[in-house]
């Protein structure tokens, strides 16, 4: 009885916390002004946020009695994705310009999303004739 | 039987992981799972290992667990401090900056663990690499202090993922 307790009180505590930075992480995206500092309020809620969530289900499916472990997996599989994602709009962010332009770095030529040929007929053509 | 072993297992790792995935997966922690996984865990690793041309020579499996655990702690508590500098900053005083991390990592893996690490931990996102590997571009939501940032980065984490991958 009191294990059930225990676990119910545990999943309503970790809802909270979830959906709270759930909250501000969209508070951020909606108040920044800037595509790249925007960019850091997915990365709360997909990890705190998400994972509380997740902590959450485990803990009620323990209370149910059938312990279930999938959520560990999707904790697993979101923190080895998203990483990539931002760094993906990240890129496309320094691609575009739409950002301040970073600084050039120390020891190499240019970053490698700026690395692109200059003459832009060559690369079509490239891939036309791949 | 080095040999065999080494045919067999070429990424014990790997092998390791995709049984543990896989019991998660059915959910069921029963011996019969245990040996399926494992018969996976072979059998996967083995038909792949042509598209997995360099292994890194080493890694410690230890250090590495306590690298995971320091980087969840690390999460939480820079979610908090992110979390308040998103309610009580105003966007005028917001100060975002571009930090350039130079690397001393060398391994692919290893700069893809550090990248991984620098964009889940929030206030920092790991924007990009130069062309030749050697410098890491990363983005501050808010900091007065960039030079800070990258030593954080560096003795924190980039010398113990050194440790690991050594």
């Amino acid at each position: 009885m009191t294990v059930e307790i225990i676990g119910t009180y545990a999943t309503a505590i970790l809802l909270l916390i979830g959906s709270g930075f759930v909250a501000v992480g969209v508070i951020g995206l909606l108040k920044f002004n800037d595509s790249m500092t925007r960019l850091h309020a997915p990365t709360k809620v997909g990890t705190v946020g998400i994972g509380a969530l997740l902590l959450a289900s485990v803990a009620h499916s323990m209370v149910l009695g059938e312990l279930s472990m999938h959520e560990l997996l999707i904790m697993a599989f979101l923190f080895v994705t998203a990483p990539i994602s931002a760094n993906f709009i990240a890129k496309v962010n320094i691609h575009l310009r739409s950002c301040e332009t970073p600084p050039s770095p120390p020891l190499d030529d240019t970053w490698a999303t700026l690395n692109a040929p200059d003459d832009g007929e060559d690369t079509t053509q490239g891939a036309k004739s791949a | 039987m080095a040999r065999a072993v080494q045919w067999l297992l070429p990424h014990p790792y790997l092998t390791l992981l995709l049984a543990v995935v896989w019991m998660l997966l059915q959910n069921d922690f029963s011996a019969g799972m245990v040996v399926f996984g494992i018969i996976l865990g072979i059998v996967i690793p083995r038909i792949t290992s042509i598209w997995w041309p360099d292994t890194p020579k080493a890694f410690h499996l230890g250090k590495m667990m306590r690298y995971s655990l320091m980087v969840m702690w690390d999460i939480m508590v820079a979610n908090v401090e992110v979390a308040w500098i998103v309610i009580s900053v105003p966007n005028s005083k917001l100060k975002p900056a571009w930090v350039v991390v130079p690397l001393d990592l060398r391994q692919p893996e290893a700069i893809t663990l550090l990248a991984g690490t620098i964009t889940l931990t929030p206030g920092t996102v790991s924007a990009d690499l130069s062309d030749e590997g050697h410098s890491l571009l990363v983005h501050v939501l808010h900091t007065d202090d960039p030079d800070g940032i990258v030593d954080d980065i560096k003795t924190r984490y980039e010398r113990r993922l050194k440790e690991i991958f050594q």
